[in-house]
């Protein structure tokens, strides 16, 4: 009998709404509608959700010659000769890794300076124009880092800077090794230096939400009990955004290692491991930009493509990471409140 | 005062003053890029042959006419072709979705998406559509160009969505209305500013884009706007011009570059204004 009932009522309801004349249209067309729409948007959604994986099987695919040819010795070869057709990636991941270790080195306390200014010192009426102009150093186009870097940069860097650090620097035993070499101006720690600036609108956006994120009863109560501004940010405010800041820290990371065009045109694009931070180097990206279009033999491709596999698994796995670092501060924060 | 507080309060304010001095840091960097821009892409702004003179051959004059037509039909295909996507998949996550596996999963993918490197998603469309049809074409380029779009569009739809109030959906259902059209009518409406937001976002993420641009418009010395051949672009121009030895060249490339990131900040800043308006 009750499984009976349903249909009956829905009979009803079907009679009823035929019975009063404006509605039963409306009515009988919204089921249709209704599932169109969700699913519509639901394939769309399914779309963004296989991208990632596409993306991955097309570069695989891509690179099953060289896979093949050198498995995981392709990892740890220095060589790259397109007239012996011979490839490896460690110049060019050194390179990736060395500049986005510079930019990190620098960008990073910069950043967690410029947050702590604009969530503790600013007044509010320069909160915004300040944090605007620093999201700004994100707009401006990376081929723009690029070209400013190799014109304008580079040539001042290589008169002032490069001597004084190379005289320095270079003279301390072990350490010196890093700067030893003549100022050529182009070199990876130049590629770092500007990628330095790059990072630094995304890592301080991060940092600033997450400081704010902080609980003011507790900032207060330690201002209530006589700590500086100081005291207050390195015991309290960062201790309880740690993982969010540490997740900022990432997602820089992430841009630094795929970030093309700025390191391409200052990095040198030279196929050598040099020690000296001071040499130019090459990086995936900017071995991928220079050499894609002009690569001649299926195997010289498919090592191409490669670097391009590897890349994106680095960068791929680094903002993952980024993304449940923030997560995971994102859940304490819904179960305190 | 004993010399412990003394030694704190000196801290304090020694840290407060590199504070100061980083956020100082990152301006200085700010105006010296457009400081430069301006000087030296400024005359070459003002000139009218930029604007209808095409690339030209080292050593002649000319301008970057059919790569600003090129860069602005890439721009505005890739923003037809990925926002409306962008969209209907950010909706589906906020409307529908909601908290379920499926869609918390794509929101994940979606971030990492939001930052993966350009240049991967240019190997990507080459891999796919570049290579199949074996010539580099202006649809390879837009298509590049509208994968950066979804995912910014994406992310924003999603996060305005899930901001309006859900009094106002229970409203229109109580009313009667489907889901569908709450979505369309109630939803949308309450959250335009913010997808719109969103998309301005995108298109000016995309101005300025050259590593997806290398291996799919590839370049065109001509004025093109086949979108089944090579297509100029201001970006790929640039890198060009500013990696040649010559310099009327270089000049050309200061100007291009004025002329993208002006408007890039430009949206930038006007996105900013219309979000801001409620």
């Amino acid at each position: 009998m009750s499984a009976v009932l349903p249909i009956s009522e829905s009979a009803n309801v079907e009679e009823l709404a035929s019975a009063t004349p404006p509605g039963p249209r409306r009515l009988r067309h919204a089921p249709w509608m209704e599932a169109a729409f969700e699913h519509l948007t639901r394939l769309f959604a399914l779309l963004v959700f296989s991208l990632l994986a596409a993306i991955l099987v097309s570069l695989v695919l891509g690179s099953r010659l060289s896979l093949e040819k050198y498995g995981l010795g392709f990892l740890a070869s220095a060589a790259w000769d397109p007239v012996q057709e011979d490839f490896g990636a460690l110049v060019p991941i050194y390179g990736t890794l060395a500049t986005s270790l510079i930019a990190m080195l620098i960008g990073i306390p910069v950043s967690f300076g410029i947050a702590l200014f604009l969530t503790e010192l600013a007044p509010a009426w320069l909160k915004r124009p300040l944090g605007t102009a620093i999201e700004l150093l994100a707009a401006i186009p990376s081929i723009i880092y690029g070209m400013w870097g190799l014109f304008v940069f580079t040539p001042i860097f290589q008169a002032h800077l490069q001597p004084a650090l190379v005289d320095s620097l270079g003279s301390i035993p072990g350490l010196g090794a890093l700067f030893e070499g003549p100022p050529l101006g182009i070199g990876m720690l130049t590629a770092g230096l500007i990628l330095s600036i790059m990072v630094i609108p995304f890592i301080t956006a991060v940092m600033r939400d997450v400081f704010e994120l902080v609980p003011p009863l507790l900032k207060e109560s330690a201002y209530g009990l006589g700590a500086t501004t100081w005291e207050v940010v390195w015991r309290v405010v960062l201790p309880y955004t740690k993982v969010g800041v540490i997740g900022g820290v990432m997602l820089g990371l992430g841009r630094a290692l795929g970030e093309t065009m700025a390191v391409t045109f200052v990095i040198g694009n030279a196929h050598q491991l040099a020690v000296s931070l001071m040499a130019p180097g090459n990086s995936i990206a900017s071995a991928l930009a220079n050499e894609f279009t002009e690569a001649v033999g299926d195997l010289y491709f498919s090592a191409l493509i490669e670097l391009g596999l590897i890349l994106f698994l680095i960068t791929t796995i680094v903002l993952a990471l980024s993304k449940l670092l923030l997560m995971q501060l994102a859940r304490r924060e819904g179960a305190r409140t | 005062m004993n010399a412990r507080y003394r030694a704190r309060k000196a801290v304090n304010g020694l840290m407060l003053a590199v504070s100061t001095l980083a956020l100082a840091f990152g301006l200085f960097w700010l105006v010296w890029i457009l400081g430069t821009l301006l000087y030296e892409g400024g005359y070459a702004l003002l000139q009218a042959t930029l604007y209808y003179r095409m690339t030209p051959p080292p050593g002649e004059d000319g301008g970057l006419a059919n790569a600003i037509a090129g860069s602005a039909v890439l721009v505005v295909m890739a923003t037809v072709i990925g926002t409306p996507v962008g969209i209907l998949a950010g909706t589906y996550l906020a409307e529908y979705g909601k908290q379920s596996r499926l869609a918390s999963a794509t929101r994940f993918l979606n971030d990492v998406l939001l930052s993966a490197p350009s240049i991967v998603i240019g190997l990507f469309i080459y891999s796919v559509y570049v290579a199949q049809v074996r010539h580099f074409s202006g649809w390879a380029g837009a298509l590049a160009l509208a994968l950066i779009v979804v995912p910014v569009v994406v992310r924003t739809t999603d996060d305005m969505l899930r901001l309006v109030p859900n009094s106002l959906r229970e409203a229109a259902v109580a009313l009667g209305c489907p889901t569908w059209k709450m979505v369309l009518r109630v939803s949308y409406r309450a959250a335009r500013s913010g997808i719109v937001t969103g998309a301005l976002l995108a298109v000016a993420r995309i101005s300025g884009e050259t590593a997806p641009l290398l291996f799919t418009a590839l370049n065109n010395q001509f004025w093109s706007l086949d979108l089944n051949r090579p297509m100029s672009n201001l970006p790929t121009v640039i890198f060009q011009f500013a990696m040649s030895p010559y310099e009327d060249w270089h000049r050309l490339a200061w100007g291009g570059a004025a002329l993208i990131t002006l408007t890039v900040l430009a949206l930038n800043i006007i996105a900013r204004l219309a979000f801001r308006k409620d």
